[in-house]
Order: structure tokens, then C-alpha cells, then sequence
């Protein structure tokens, strides 16, 4: 056995404990999972004066969803184009 | 891929601009209607896509640049971000809701529910939904029409 296999399962032992001791400690549940819904139910059209509450969740509350998705479309027409730039005239 | 019948090119020159204005209707009232610039761009994406069916890659290839649809797409994600970093600079929050409750632009909110009348409202939605919408009509596009050229193209075979 050489010592970069040592080195890897070693490295590797360390990082799974880290993820399993870390979902260990985690609190599931706490606060409760339909608070945020209420939230966001009653209040979406006196905050945001929006009709479509689906709208103004997927752009106002949680934008930075929205900015991973634009950022995966953007990825992937760069990852095309890159690919295929050979044909380019 | 060729371009089809004339029959095929007819109909698609009948249908495309319904398909055009139903796409930027459902980006336009993302705010108040089913849908948004995700969906509607994709309407008018499989628009565009339409256009290739019926009269070629080539054709369509030789008439719209890659870099006109690599510049709209680019457009759209500065448009996105930099909505959002107003919101940083402007009310302290990333992506926060700056235009809601004042009186420049879609800053009303209605004192009872709001209904589909209601087009002057939402803050920065209906814009944020416009730069998403500019950016999912260039991205799906220029992927289709790239991949459809690279399939037909003789240079990329040998």
C-alpha cells in the first residue's frame, strides 16, 4: 500500500465523519416546517402588491434560486458554444 | 437540416407571430398571470426553433449571428444582477424589493387584493422578469441552433 492510498483514505475517513457527526447534530423540524408557507401565503400580496405569489416567491423571496438557475442556463449555452466553436465562421 | 416543403414554411410563417406575441404576453404578466420569463421565454425560444425546423440551420445560421444572441444573453444575466446589486445599493438588502411602495415605475400596491387589472405593480418583478426572459430566449435558442448547425455541418464530420 503506498503512501498517497494512506494519504486518501485518510483525508476521506476525516471528511465523511465530518458530513455524518454534522447530520448527527442537525435539529429536523425545529421551527416547524409550514411557518414559512403561512408567511409567505398571507403576506405575499401586501408586500408585494404581486397577483402570482408563485412570481414573487421564485423572484423576491428566494432570488438567490433564481440567480443559480440563470447562472446553470448561462453555464451550459457557454459550455455548448464552447464545444461546437470550431464551427464558427 | 434542409429546409422542408413549402407547405411546412407557409404554415410556420403563419404561426410564428402568434407564438411570438402569446411568449412575450406570458413574460410581460409574469406578475399577474401564470407563468413568468422562464416560461414565456421558452415559448418564444420554441418559436424561433420553429424557424429552423421549417427552413434549415443554414438559412437561419447565415441570418442571426451566434454574437447577437451571445450579447441578448448576456443582456439578460447584467439586467438580472444588476437588479439585484440596485437592491443592495439602494435598500441595503441583495435582492431586495426596491420599487415596491414608490411611485417610479410598477410601485403600487393595491389597497384591497390585487387582481389581474392590476398591471402596475410588483416592484422590480416585471423587470427582473424581462432580463430572465431576454436571457432564456438567447440561451434555449442559440443551444438548438448550434447543435442543429454542428449536426449538418460538413466540416465538423471529418
Amino acid at each position: 500500500m503506498s503512501i498517497r492510498t494512506i494519504v486518501a483514505a485518510v483525508t476521506f475517513t476525516i471528511l465523511a465523519m465530518f458530513f455524518v457527526f454534522t447530520a448527527l447534530y442537525l435539529s429536523f423540524g425545529v421551527p416547524k416546517a409550514t411557518q414559512m408557507d403561512d408567511y409567505i401565503i398571507l403576506n405575499t400580496q401586501k408586500e408585494t402588491g404581486t397577483n402570482n405569489g408563485v412570481t414573487s416567491v421564485v423572484f423576491d423571496f428566494r432570488g438567490f434560486d433564481t440567480l443559480g438557475e440563470a447562472t446553470i442556463l448561462f453555464a451550459a449555452v457557454s459550455g455548448v458554444i464552447m464545444i461546437f466553436r470550431r464551427l464558427k465562421k | 437540416m434542409s429546409e422542408m416543403s413549402k407547405i411546412v414554411r407557409t404554415i410556420s410563417n403563419i404561426i410564428f407571430p402568434f407564438i411570438m406575441i402569446f411568449g412575450l404576453y406570458v413574460i410581460a404578466h409574469g406578475h399577474l398571470t401564470p407563468g413568468g420569463g422562464f416560461q414565456g421565454g421558452a415559448v418564444v425560444a420554441s418559436g424561433c426553433v420553429l424557424l429552423i425546423v421549417a427552413y434549415g440551420s443554414i438559412w437561419v445560421f447565415d441570418r442571426i449571428g451566434i454574437g447577437k444572441l451571445s450579447v441578448f444573453e448576456s443582456t439578460g444575466a447584467v439586467g438580472f444582477i444588476g437588479l439585484a446589486f440596485l437592491g443592495l445599493i439602494l435598500a441595503g438588502i441583495f435582492f431586495k424589493n426596491f420599487l415596491v411602495g414608490s411611485n417610479i415605475i410598477f410601485g403600487n400596491i393595491p389597497q384591497t387584493l390585487s387582481t389581474d387589472s392590476n398591471f402596475n405593480t410588483a416592484g422590480v418583478l416585471p423587470l427582473m422578469n424581462f432580463a430572465v426572459g431576454v436571457k432564456v430566449i438567447a440561451g434555449l435558442f442559440v443551444i438548438v441552433l448550434v447543435m442543429a448547425f454542428a449536426s449538418c455541418s460538413k466540416e465538423w464530420k471529418k
